[in-house]
């Protein structure tokens, strides 16, 4: 049991700070000339705010032994719900086509994708946790592809490529905090980049010169490395018929992330008017509640997706430093929890919830300044939508528990 | 458990915060280079995001006649217009404005057709809005997003119709008139003139349109106008005095016979156009705010063509009032005097090889002399004047005279008369021996053949004989500077041109025209008779009052009149309208005005052209 006194102050203060940021942003952003939806969901996300205290709370009773334990039945759970959403589920906002809700009488209740981020960070760590040194091989990486594989695949079915990112980032932190090496790592990211430059014969064939030059270099199990460069192959083959198979509005989507004036008017219309609203800025800002885009309802999904641009119009550049500053704070005091975890299962624990907070910052911020494509991903804190709030605020309070028990057992202080 | 010794770990998380330290630079520098280095660049980018410029259009420039009377003015109006963020939703607001005021299928399609070629700028709707349909848009401007409504000045004619073919009318500029720059300044949306003195002088009436801002929102609704933003107020027209007198200008209107087509020019000697009418006409009224398609359509299609100002466009052969060029050509180079009398007298027809040019008095003149021969338009004496200058000298006569060029009047779309430069004309046309040169020279030497003037051309003719012998450019508007060069001098001696007047002051006393002469002012005119293939002749008079010192030069032509004399009562009611003024208009003499008598055998003025070319082809065929 954690005794008052023992919660890790930097991180509280930290995810205080950024709830009532993310509020004052959820705040401004109702404020509109023109009546949008977002018009009173700041108050109704207090609401969600005290549930996310309550989850919290909740999260830093639970005994991470009896989360290990838990973490298979959780993560069946969070399979099933995907699986049952694919056939049962409804749209929302601009996404209203693709099936990501579970809603009982018209009440969206969340998304399973939540729930089942939450269940692969326990699963994973369980798995890594019990591994008695680090995977070396691919095949000893085939069961956390597995664990992540299940839901990434499912949560594309949806579709819904913002979370399947978020899964694939998880993988990628946790299998580095379990001390994969990092070519191996570069190895599995690999079919990545062959998808990507098979639009062009030059580049993709010089990726695959250079993919061999690493395989000689780096001198993996040969095995792995004929696997690897066979996958770089297949993906190098199927990147264009897939492309094809993409439906228009995706291939707009990645094509307005290469030059949105493609097509101003619609699929890049978001783009580019996040980025005014954020270039229009300057330094300062035009104060808070007073940003003419997001007035005007150029702004489009001002209090979900794009909630960072009004922080961007309004704020400024200087509100944007201090957005960061306070994430960057949040992320290293994660870093910090990790590291002195007093066992291995809790580090992987916090070091997987950085790893989640950090992609879902990192892609939700990109996109609005056009660095990273435009998925449908929230941001942390500020965007309003209950699930997830309550979802991160139940991932802190795990972190707390185990930075709470890294104290009671000492480790902290190492 | 070497994996997660503490050690493993520190070098881990070392890499890891490296990681953070560089995905939070990235994002830090990006913004940096996106708030600060690109501001300004985004900043416009937003203002043209929220802010459309609106035009404000100017007050067009009131024309006035020359006692500053008004011919046309700035009235208030109401224009209607719409912003909207895509075709779809502007779609969806005109059908809403369908639903609470009459709107035509046209005007929709219009609207659209102007949102297309314009995204940003608010579409017209209206140009010119009734009070009454502003009210209604009013009440449900709610339902209305975007919707624009604006004071506009809007152009009123008083006159009406009387004015139409002199101040023309005004309308929105075409994409082909911006295509090709007709318009000095103009933007889409501009009102322009598109006819008469509101083209000429466009440029200075139309003024300098304003601009305003108003704050839109990302679905085109109006949100605040002005917007902080200062507006550019617009620069009201140059109002332009004009030569007209509009009071003539009715009086020519009230008394132009219902249905005939023909036009009536009146100039001062000094070449100031008091009155330019052509009839059919239109309604200029009927432009203002666009016109509406099936009035458009029955303009065009209309066969009477009211489009057309015939007193500038129409071409006309000049007939007998021609033979006062002739005369003068004589005169000018000598070969005879007032009082010279030609070696065949006048039997009712002229004897050329084996083939008789009639006179138009079949029972002959007997011997005139020049002044007789105006008076009785005998074509004998002609004929044989004609031949004694021979054609080369009638051609380069003409054309000094003046009867190859535009006569300069600040109108647009003056047709250039037809007139052959030189003998070659016909050796092109009809091939060197398909044409004889003395059949033409009568044909010339009685105003036929090829030869067609615009009604303003010849009363500028008429003008320099009433004048000092001097052509002048007939205007509307003062010209800012005198027109050097312009000028032509018919190179008559003053008793010559003395001696013409009276010849012209005959045909009126005693002559072709003598119905019509009035006992207390001396009208001085010619009659002419111009032949028509298509169905009866058109009828010419061309005069101008008081005879010794005119104050008023009045030419008027009628399509199917029959002849010169039913058009010389119109004309000489004008003379004495304009030189004694309104109050006494009636005139002593009786003036057949509403009939139009069976003249043929009093006057067969000229013999018709057609038929005397088609007998010397036929003789030379032979």
């Amino acid at each position: 049991m954690m005794r008052q006194g023992e919660a890790d102050r930097p991180l509280l203060v930290a995810s205080g700070l950024l709830t009532v940021f993310g509020l004052l942003a959820l705040y401004s952003a109702g404020q509109t000339d023109v009546p949008t939806r977002a018009a009173g969901v700041w108050y109704r996300q207090f609401f969600w705010v005290g549930l996310g205290v309550l989850a919290m709370l909740t999260a830093s009773r639970v005994p991470p032994r009896l989360l290990e334990w838990a973490a298979p039945l959780l993560y069946g759970i969070a399979t099933l719900l995907l699986v049952v959403v694919l056939a049962v589920g409804t749209g929302s906002g601009t996404a209203a086509s693709s099936k990501s809700w579970i809603a009982v009488g018209g009440v969206k209740l969340g998304q399973p994708a939540e729930l089942a981020k939450v269940a692969c960070i326990l699963l994973l760590a369980r798995h890594l946790s019990g591994l008695r040194e680090p995977p070396r091989t691919l095949r000893d990486l085939l069961k956390p592809c597995l664990i992540i594989g299940v839901p990434f695949l499912l949560v594309m079915k949806q579709p819904d490529l913002g979370s399947a990112l978020v899964f694939v980032g998880i993988f990628f932190a946790m299998l580095f905090w379990a001390g994969v090496p990092a070519r191996m790592l570069a190895f599995i990211a690999s079919p990545a980049v062959s998808l990507l430059l098979a639009f062009s014969t030059l580049w993709w064939g010089s990726w695959m010169v250079l993919l061999f030059g690493l395989i000689v270099l780096w001198r993996p199990f040969v095995l792995d490395a004929v696997i690897v460069y066979l996958a770089n192959v297949a993906m190098g083959i199927i990147a264009i018929p897939l492309w094809e198979k993409l439906a228009p509005y995706q291939q707009n989507r990645l094509l307005t992330f290469l030059n949105p004036e493609v097509d101003p008017q619609r699929a890049g219309y978001h783009a580019i008017q996040s980025k005014v609203a954020i270039g229009s800025a300057g330094l300062f800002g035009k104060g808070l509640t007073q940003g003419p885009q997001k007035r005007l309802a150029f702004l489009p999904e001002q209090h979900t997706d794009f909630i960072f641009s009004v922080v961007g119009e309004e704020l400024g550049f200087l509100g944007v430093a201090i957005a960061l500053a306070l994430f960057l704070y949040l992320f290293t005091q994660l870093l910090r929890i990790a590291r002195r975890a007093s066992d291995p299962f809790a580090s992987l624990v916090a070091f997987g919830v950085l790893g989640l907070l950090f992609t879902h910052v990192f892609e939700n911020v990109g996109m609005t300044v056009n660095l990273m494509p435009i998925t449908g991903i929230p941001l942390p804190f500020f965007s309003f939508g209950g699930s997830f709030f309550v979802v991160v605020a139940g991932c802190l309070g795990l972190v707390l528990r185990v930075a709470a028990d890294s104290r009671a057992t000492g480790a902290a202080d190492i | 458990m070497s994996t997660f010794d503490p050690v493993a770990l520190r070098e881990r998380a070392v890499v890891a915060r490296r990681i953070l330290l560089l995905a939070f630079g990235v994002l830090a520098v990006t913004f940096f280079r996106v708030q600060i280095v690109e501001h300004e660049r985004y900043q416009l980018r937003a203002e043209t995001n929220r802010l459309r410029p609106v035009p404000l259009p100017p007050p067009r420039g009131t024309i006035f006649d020359r006692r500053g009377e008004v011919i046309a003015e700035s009235a208030a109006g109401y224009s209607v217009k719409l912003l909207a963020p895509s075709l779809d939703s502007l779609r969806a607001v005109l059908r809403r404005m369908g639903e609470v005021i009459t709107l035509d299928p046209s005007v929709v399609n219009a609207t659209v057709e102007r949102y297309r070629t314009a995204r940003y700028a608010p579409a017209i709707v209206f140009n010119d809005a009734s009070f009454a349909t502003v009210s209604k848009l009013e009440e449900h401007r709610a339902r209305l997003p975007g919707l624009v409504i604006q004071s506009e000045p809007r152009r009123f004619y008083p006159a009406g119709a009387a004015v139409a073919h002199l101040v023309g009318y005004v309308g929105e500029v075409t994409q082909d008139d911006l295509d090709n720059g007709r318009y000095r300044g103009a933007q889409v949306g501009s009102i322009v003139g598109k006819a008469g003195l509101e083209r000429s002088y466009d440029d200075s009436l139309r003024g300098r349109e304003g601009m305003r801002y108003i704050e839109v929102n990302a679905r085109g609704g109006l949100v605040r106008d002005e917007a902080g933003v200062p507006a550019l107020p617009p620069t009201a027209g140059i109002p332009i005095t004009t030569t007209i007198d509009l009071d003539l200008q009715r009086f020519v209107d009230s008394i132009w016979p219902a249905g005939v087509r023909g036009a009536l020019v009146a100039l001062t000697p000094a070449g100031e156009v008091r009155a330019l009418y052509s009839s059919p006409a239109y309604d200029p009224n009927a432009f203002v705010g666009g016109i509406k398609a099936d009035e458009w359509r029955r303009l065009n299609t209309d066969s009477a063509t009211p489009l057309l100002n015939r007193a500038i466009i129409g071409r006309y052969p000049p007939a007998s009032p021609f033979k006062l060029a002739t005369a003068a050509m004589a005169l000018r180079r000598g070969l005879i005097r007032l009082d010279t009398h030609m070696p065949i007298s006048c039997s009712g027809g002229f004897r050329l090889g084996n083939r008789v040019f009639k006179c138009w008095e079949k029972k002959g003149h007997g011997s005139l002399d020049l002044v007789g021969a105006v008076a009785k338009s005998c074509d004998v004496y002609f004929y044989q004047l004609g031949l004694r200058l021979g054609l080369e000298a009638i051609i380069a006569d003409g054309v000094l005279m003046g009867f190859r060029d535009r006569s300069g009047i600040d109108l647009p779309s003056e047709q250039v008369p037809i007139f052959p430069s030189t003998t070659a004309y016909f050796d092109q046309r009809y091939g060197p021996r398909n044409w004889s040169p003395p059949a033409t020279t009568l044909n010339f030497a009685i105003g036929q053949g090829e030869n067609t003037q615009t009604l303003v051309n010849m009363v500028r003719f008429y003008q320099a004989l009433a004048g000092d012998g001097t052509l002048v450019t007939p205007y509307l508007v003062r010209p800012q500077a005198p027109q050097a060069g312009r000028a032509t001098n018919l190179g008559l001696k003053a008793e010559d041109l003395a001696g013409l007047r009276e010849a012209l002051v005959a045909v009126v006393a005693r002559g072709t025209a003598s119905r019509s002469r009035l006992a207390d002012l001396a009208v001085a005119g010619k009659t002419g008779t111009a032949q028509n293939p298509h169905g009866e002749d058109h009828g010419w008079f061309i005069g101008f009052a008081p005879a010794d010192k005119p104050a008023l030069v009045v030419g008027a032509i009628m399509e199917f009149a029959g002849h010169g004399s039913t058009v010389a009562p119109y004309v000489v009611q004008v003379l004495a309208r304009y030189v004694r003024g309104p109050e006494r208009t009636e005139l002593e003499g009786r003036i057949p005005v509403d009939s139009s008598p069976r003249v043929e055998e009093l006057m067969g003025d000229t013999l018709k052209g057609d038929s005397i070319m088609a007998a010397v082809r036929g003789r030379l065929r032979r």
